[in-house]
């Protein structure tokens, strides 16, 4: 028989919950508020600064560089992860274990450390293009998201199944495709949507990586606040969160949302 | 088409450690040799080197007059049975017994076809549309053995295949193993900790330890007469007594053991294998007495066994354990004579 809760413990879930859904609520509010300026409970009621996302060209611009930088970074991310992934769990007898930790470190570094040498490497030191640099940031920031989720995927594999392959006549280059890669599928596709989010939302790898020309949402964001702080800044934030919630109502249809906390 | 299976001095090393040291192996042509020993004994190492998962640092792997010894695992040809099944989680169990076939480019219909052949023959045809996880351990090792089987491979390999199921289903698919084994003539090798399981499936049985074969023989010569202390040990023989030879009396050796006992041997049995020699037997090759022409000894702690009371025994020689008829139960602290039943006693020269 299941007990009822304390009062107080029921007053500190409501609290909690307040204080992670109240922000929302006022981002939303803020939003649709007619007046220039960022306000809440909102006065009025339009539907004009949404529309205004796409009249300011540098609101489309950066949103669609963020998706290709998010794409582009989160594909390389993946190309170098999942071999990494793999290698760490198939060789983990073998392998020295302080190489696992070498694939966590962009999370274990703080982020403005890891922007800033970036820009000291990349950009002046090896000279790369802007978006080059960008997409070479992101890769690095979401490496260890692919690392470790398709790591998690791949702990629960057992690799006398690539054996058995191979026993049967399968090339070993072969069998990873065909045997291992469907079978951490999942993992795979929940990397790609944890490193997508991180890298859309990322604000100070990209702080110092954008330069004149090419800049991403989050970055736009900011630069429009310094300068107008009208709702428009609310109603980004609005279409950003409707994109997340999106993406994971698509992922709990398809997949279950439990493997993106496993 | 039957082969040979043929190790000569094969050495392997884990990074700096050295797991197998000179080790050769003849398989018969549709002969089916265990490897049997504890876990860390090489045994699955041998299985692995001849698989191609591994790389011997010296010797030569042969099937038939192929050399294997550098060929990479996907063209040895071997059908491989592992202890975890191993089948392919994403594919149906028909798809799994025909993937082999796939890797042969043999085309679709054709495939599908030997494939309800083969599960028609381990008896899972009704099942061919299911996926593996919805099949029983002894299923799934159907399976796997008909996975094996499909692609015709000269040589089959068995890794533990009956470690994970109850112990009724591991008698009943040893029989199995053992009837499509020999029914396809097929040479194998068979790799347990199982001493049972070994003798009862094997042509001959190779027991294994610290990387090196120790004895390889039919399981009767095994178990009747052991060639070294390890394996008498290995095989039941729990006491091993040192004796010293001191002459004959009739057709008997007579012996010497620690504190002054002698034992008598019948000649007819044993060749003795030198002056100093050890004398091994199993529980119930010393049968306690009260009276009678044999070895001393204080009873202590008594266990019952069913078919007879087993009793630790001091003697003059250490502890030694016997059985006694459950007829006459004995009280510890009695003193009693063991009197040896030479159907379950070996001799085996002195390690050097």
């Amino acid at each position: 028989m299941l007990t009822r809760p304390h009062p107080v413990l029921i007053g500190f879930a409501c609290l909690v919950f307040f204080f992670l859904l109240a922000p929302l609520v006022i981002i939303i509010g803020a939003s649709v508020s007619d007046t220039s300026f960022l306000t809440f409970p909102p006065q009025g009621l339009t539907l004009h600064w949404y529309e205004n996302i796409f009249e300011v060209s540098a609101f489309k611009r950066t949103m669609v560089t963020s998706f290709i930088l998010a794409v582009t970074g989160t594909s390389l991310s993946l190309i170098v992860g999942i071999p990494a992934a793999y290698a760490l769990n198939r060789y983990r007898v073998q392998l020295p274990s302080f190489l696992s930790t070498v694939f966590v470190l962009p999370i274990l570094v703080p982020e403005i450390v890891l922007g800033f040498s970036l820009m000291k490497t990349v950009t002046t030191a090896m000279g790369f293009p802007i978006f080059v640099s960008l997409v070479i940031g992101h890769a690095l920031l979401v490496l260890p998201y692919c690392v470790r989720v398709v790591s998690a995927a791949l702990s629960s594999f057992d690799f006398s199944i690539e054996e058995a392959a191979v026993s049967l006549g399968c090339p070993r280059w072969k069998a990873f495709f065909i045997i291992v890669l469907p079978n951490v599928r999942a993992g795979v596709i929940a990397a790609f949507i944890l490193a997508l989010i991180t890298s859309i939302n990322d604000v100070s790898i990209s702080l110092f990586l954008t330069g004149p020309g090419i800049s991403t949402l989050p970055i736009q964001l900011l630069a429009h606040m310094e300068q107008f702080f009208d709702p428009t800044i609310a109603s980004v934030s609005v279409l950003l969160m409707l994109v997340t919630v999106g993406v994971m109502a698509v992922v709990e249809l398809t997949l279950g949302l439990t493997f993106l906390t496993k | 088409m039957t082969v040979s299976l043929t190790l000569s001095g094969i050495t392997a090393h884990y990074g700096t450690t050295k797991v197998l040291e000179d080790l050769s192996l003849h398989v018969a042509e549709g002969e089916l040799v265990s490897l049997l020993g504890a876990s860390g004994c090489g045994k699955t190492t041998t299985l692995r080197l001849v698989a191609g998962f591994l790389r011997p640092t010296a010797g030569s792997i042969h099937l038939g007059d192929r050399d294997l010894t550098r060929l990479p695992a996907h063209a040895r040809d071997i059908g491989l049975v592992f202890q975890n099944y191993a089948l392919f989680p994403h594919l149906s169990i028909r798809d799994n017994v025909a993937f082999g076939l796939k890797q042969r480019g043999i085309g679709s219909a054709a495939r599908a076809k030997q494939a309800n052949e083969m599960l028609e023959r381990v008896g899972l045809n009704a099942l061919a549309d299911r996926t593996p996880d919805a099949l029983s351990g002894g299923q799934k090792q159907r399976v796997a053995l008909a996975r094996a089987l499909v692609i015709d491979p000269p040589l089959l390999m068995f890794d533990e295949p009956l470690s994970n199921l109850d112990a009724k289903l591991r008698v009943e698919m040893r029989v199995e193993i053992r009837r499509l084994q020999r029914d396809n003539g097929r040479t194998a090798l068979y790799v347990t900790h199982d001493q049972e399981e070994a003798f009862s499936i094997s042509d001959r049985v190779a027991i294994m330890n610290a990387g090196r074969i120790l004895q390889l023989d039919v399981p009767e010569v095994l178990y009747s007469k052991p060639a070294n202390a390890f394996v008498a040990n290995f095989v039941g023989f729990e006491n091993i007594i040192s004796l010293r030879a001191v002459g004959e009396v009739d057709d008997c050796l007579t012996a010497e053991m620690a504190g002054g006992a002698i034992l008598k041997l019948p000649k007819e049995r044993y060749e003795q294998p030198g002056q100093e020699f050890l004398f091994a037997t199993r529980p119930d090759g010393l049968l306690v007495n009260r009276l009678g022409d044999g070895i001393p000894a204080r009873l202590g702690l008594r266990t019952y066994l069913g078919r007879a009371y087993q009793y630790r025994c001091e003697t003059a020689a250490g502890e030694i354990i016997a059985n006694g008829p459950l007829s006459d139960p004995l009280e510890p602290g009695t003193d009693a004579f063991l009197i040896p039943q030479h159907d379950q006693c070996a001799v085996l020269p002195v390690e050097s």
